[in-house]
């Protein structure tokens, strides 16, 4: 029996989190894999933080998990990784985009925004930067910034085999397929050792 | 074929397959997507109704008619429908009948964290609880064979993350077209007293039978494993307690669970040596077990308040913990969420902030996203502030507090209406405020009696707020685009110099608002943006003071930007800037 993995997906509202796990989960379906995910609708709309969580093996019974438990913690934004660090393992891997929004709090002026959060985050934990929105841009879709997060967590799960371009075209419009198939390749590779 | 789908997306499909021909509903995280998704099935003529009670209403009426009928709704909801709800328990139904309550522990996005699976139990109808989105599926099949069986509603409960979960569904039934059930004018359709007597003895006998029902019913069975512990548990706590003991305990998995399985309940207890009952929110199946004699373990280790998880389980039940990485987390600033940028709600608060003496009375809607002093539940806004009126205008300290009761226009058709009657009729003299943006903004965009389209986007009448409050005897009613300051106060100034009641509308269109034709017409196409010239920015920062999102303010040059892609070109900022230093032009390739 293969061991269940746990995914937490986490950002800003509107960063496209719900979608990345949305093509993830059809992938580990298509590939066989009992999968639950979970994500928490409502405010998330007006840019608060987000989180989705994605468990996946041969039998998944709670669509949430705890702290400490997730096998991989993928950041759409720098400070939101420390804000859900504790849900991930001690022996996990943090994916962290480089990519900063402030809040309505620093914004405003009542707190600041850590300037040095990925500086903390690599020294507590294993921990891959991206600037995802850089390649992204340069690939000529500043949007699908959150597939290149995908493509990298695909690559730390070791699940590359999977049929990705199937996952794409049940979830995203046909004319952005071949963009967004890039974005994951490039994501992929940007990890990649 | 097996999909991922969502628990509300499951629901949708069972009520599709198992022929329901009638949906209502009024929207309520969780359970809004409910009828979003029934509407795509056309076999099922499905709707948003003004509000819960009226939703029930209609789906009773279409029951009695013969057809199947489901009706949902969030907690709270069904605080709203309890009427109906009570005395259809009574009257039972013709074509089955299934009213979904989705609950909210944790209160991801409610007022309050009730526990509704209590309403079984008051109004004596059964009770059904998936676990998952297959279960979410077929549950709602089972539940409209045993409303017809039984002849009650069924109560379907959901929680929020059953709800917005997704697990694997098998989807290889189809839709079974149900012939409706002949009409025929029956006694039990008209409670009055004398009828209502026999109709209470009905319920109990029905009650009897349905707990035999229960007793055998494949939704409740027993999962055997280590048997030093048994649990008993339904919903989405029985997942994590699988999760927590896997193969460690016994379970005895309650689907159906009011009234509950006394004789099945005794008998795994009789089995097992240590009985554990995993619920979340309150001591429900606990206090009854413990009631009938068969002693357990609940609420006295796991908490009654918030949702559970996997954790807080091994936390109070095994005393476990995962090893966690040790971080300082106050660095992490709180990312609370915001009106959005261009949100029309903003420029409203942005003047009533500055108005001195006033109780904010506000409802439950976006703009609870902004400043208030008092709010309770939809369609208070007017009548709380009425009665805090009344006293206040009795005291003699001086001040003076004048009330402004607000809502939007979604909280207005659903109880604002008779909230405003209230505040005429007793000659009230506060400001009301409806913060009319055109939509059900909060719940994510649904049409409502205001907008002039149906769920299914046919275009209907377009009720008229000014109108209706017209008729219900307002006097003092005026119109402004919130987005305009300066509009904005002077209305404020007129609307408190009134020892009557008097209304302020404010009318723009969210700013998240998929635009209608008419839409267009009235606002116009509102592709905007605004920009600041950085010569003459100061940085005084009063556009800051909007409490916009997408402006940011830049210490080290002094000086404030605009996030292109958040702005809207609503306008307000630049209205608030003294040096002129912002300005509004057309967006490009949209
Ligand atoms: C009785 C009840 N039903 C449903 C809800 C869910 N709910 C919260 S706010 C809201 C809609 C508010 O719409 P509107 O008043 O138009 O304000 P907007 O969000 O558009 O600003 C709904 C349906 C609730 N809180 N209580
Ligand atoms: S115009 Fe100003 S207030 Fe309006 S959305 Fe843009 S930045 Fe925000
Ligand atoms: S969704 Fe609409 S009403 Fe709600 S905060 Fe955003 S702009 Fe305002």
């Amino acid at each position: 029996m293969s061991e269940v993995k746990n995914i937490l997906l986490c950002g800003v509202g509107g960063q496209g989190t719900i979608l990345a796990s949305k093509i993830l989960s059809t992938a580990l379906v298509a590939a066989g894999y009992d999968v639950k995910m979970s994500e928490i609708h409502g405010m998330s709309q007006r840019g608060g933080s987000v989180v989705t969580q994605v468990r996946y093996g041969d039998k998944v019974y709670s669509p949430i998990i705890g702290k400490g438990s997730a096998d991989i913690l993928v950041s759409f934004e720098a400070m939101e990784a420390l804000r859900y660090l504790n849900g991930l393992k001690k022996d996990g891997v943090a994916v962290v985009n480089d990519y900063r929004l402030p809040t309505a709090t620093t914004l405003s002026g009542q707190e600041t925004y850590p300037a040095d959060c990925i500086e903390r985050l690599k020294t507590l934990v294993n921990t891959k930067v991206l600037d995802a929105a850089k390649i992204a841009t340069e690939l000529g879709n500043p949007k699908s910034m959150n597939i290149v997060l995908l493509g990298a967590l695909i690559q730390l799960m070791k699940l590359e085999a999977l049929d990705w371009d199937k996952a794409i075209a049940d979830n995203i419009k046909p004319r952005f397929a071949a963009i967004n198939r890039k974005a994951l390749d490039a994501g992929i590779a940007a990890v990649a050792e | 074929m097996k999909q991922l789908m969502t628990g509300n997306e499951a629901v949708a499909r069972g009520a599709w397959e198992a022929g329901v021909r009638y949906a209502s509903a009024y929207p309520g995280t969780p359970s809004t997507e409910i009828l979003e998704n029934i509407a795509q099935y056309r076999e099922i003529y499905s709707e948003w109704a003004p509000n819960e009670k009226v939703a029930t209403e209609s789906a009773i009426g279409a029951s009695f008619a013969g057809g199947r009928a489901l009706v949902a709704m969030k907690h709270v909801g069904l605080n709203v429908a309890a009427d109906p709800l009570f005395t259809g328990a009574y009257i039972g139904v013709n074509g089955g009948l299934v009213i979904v309550s989705a609950d909210d522990p944790g209160l991801h996005s409610s007022q309050d964290e009730q526990d509704n699976r209590y309403y079984a139990r008051a109004a004596k109808v059964g009770m059904l609880e998936p676990s998952d989105s297959q279960e979410a599926k077929d549950f709602v099949g089972i539940a409209l064979e045993l409303s017809e069986q039984f002849d009650m509603p069924i109560l379907l409960r959901m929680t929020t993350r059953v709800c917005h979960s997704k697990s694997i569904v098998d989807l290889s039934k189809e839709r079974t077209e149900k012939p409706l059930v002949p009409y025929a004018k029956q006694d039990k359709f008209n409670p009055i007293p004398a009828i209502s007597k026999r109709l209470h003895t009905k319920v109990e006998q029905n009650l009897k039978r349905l707990e035999e029902y229960s007793e055998s019913s494949p939704l409740n069975y027993v999962e055997w494993g280590e048997k030093k512990i048994g649990i008993i548990s339904s919903g989405v706590a029985y997942e994590y307690a699988k999760e927590v003991y896997g193969e460690n305990a016994s379970y005895l998995k309650l689907g159906f669970t009011f009234p509950l399985p006394m004789r099945k309940i005794r008998e795994f207890a009789a089995r097992v040596d240590q009985l554990i009952v995993v619920e979340e929110l309150e001591p429900i199946m606990e206090n009854e077990i413990k009631a009938a004699g068969i002693p357990c373990i609940g609420k006295e280790k796991i908490p009654c308040e918030g949702e559970l998880n996997p954790d807080i389980l091994r936390q109070s039940l095994l005393g476990e913990e995962h090893e966690t990485i040790r971080y300082d987390a106050s660095v992490v600033a709180a990312r609370p969420p915001v009106l959005c940028a261009g949100c029309p709600h903003r420029g409203f608060f942005y003047e009533l902030q500055k108005m001195k003496n006033v109780i904010t009375v506000s409802d439950i809607g976006c703009y609870g996203l902004a400043p208030k002093d008092i709010a309770i539940c939809m369609g208070g806004g007017f009548s709380v502030a009425h009665g805090a009126q009344k006293i206040f205008n009795s005291e003699s300290d001086g001040t003076r507090k004048r009330c402004v009761g607000i809502m939007g226009d979604s909280t207005f058709f659903h109880s604002g209406m008779t909230s405003m009657l209230e505040a005429v009729y007793n000659r009230s003299d506060i400001l009301m405020v409806v913060l009319d943006n055109r939509i059900t903004a909060m719940t994510g965009h649904q049409q409502n009696p205001g907008t002039g389209l149906t769920l299914a986007e046919e275009p209907t009448h377009m009720t008229n707020i000014a109108e209706v409050a017209q008729a219900l005897g307002v006097k003092h009613i005026r119109t402004v685009n919130p987005l305009k300051p300066d509009e904005v106060r002077d209305a404020l100034k007129w609307g408190m110099g009134f020892d009557e009641p008097a209304l302020l509308i404010t009318r723009w269109p969210c700013a998240l608002k998929k635009m209608t034709q008419t839409d267009v017409e009235e606002f116009g196409s509102l592709r905007f943006v605004n920009r600041v010239d950085p010569e003459k920015c100061i940085g005084c920062r009063a556009c800051i003071q909007t409490g916009c999102p997408a402006i940011e303010y830049h210490a080290d040059s002094k000086k404030v930007t605009i996030d292109q892609i958040q702005c809207t070109g609503c306008d307000l900022c630049a209205q608030v800037c003294p040096k002129h230093a912002i300005f509004r032009e057309e967006k490009q390739n949209v």
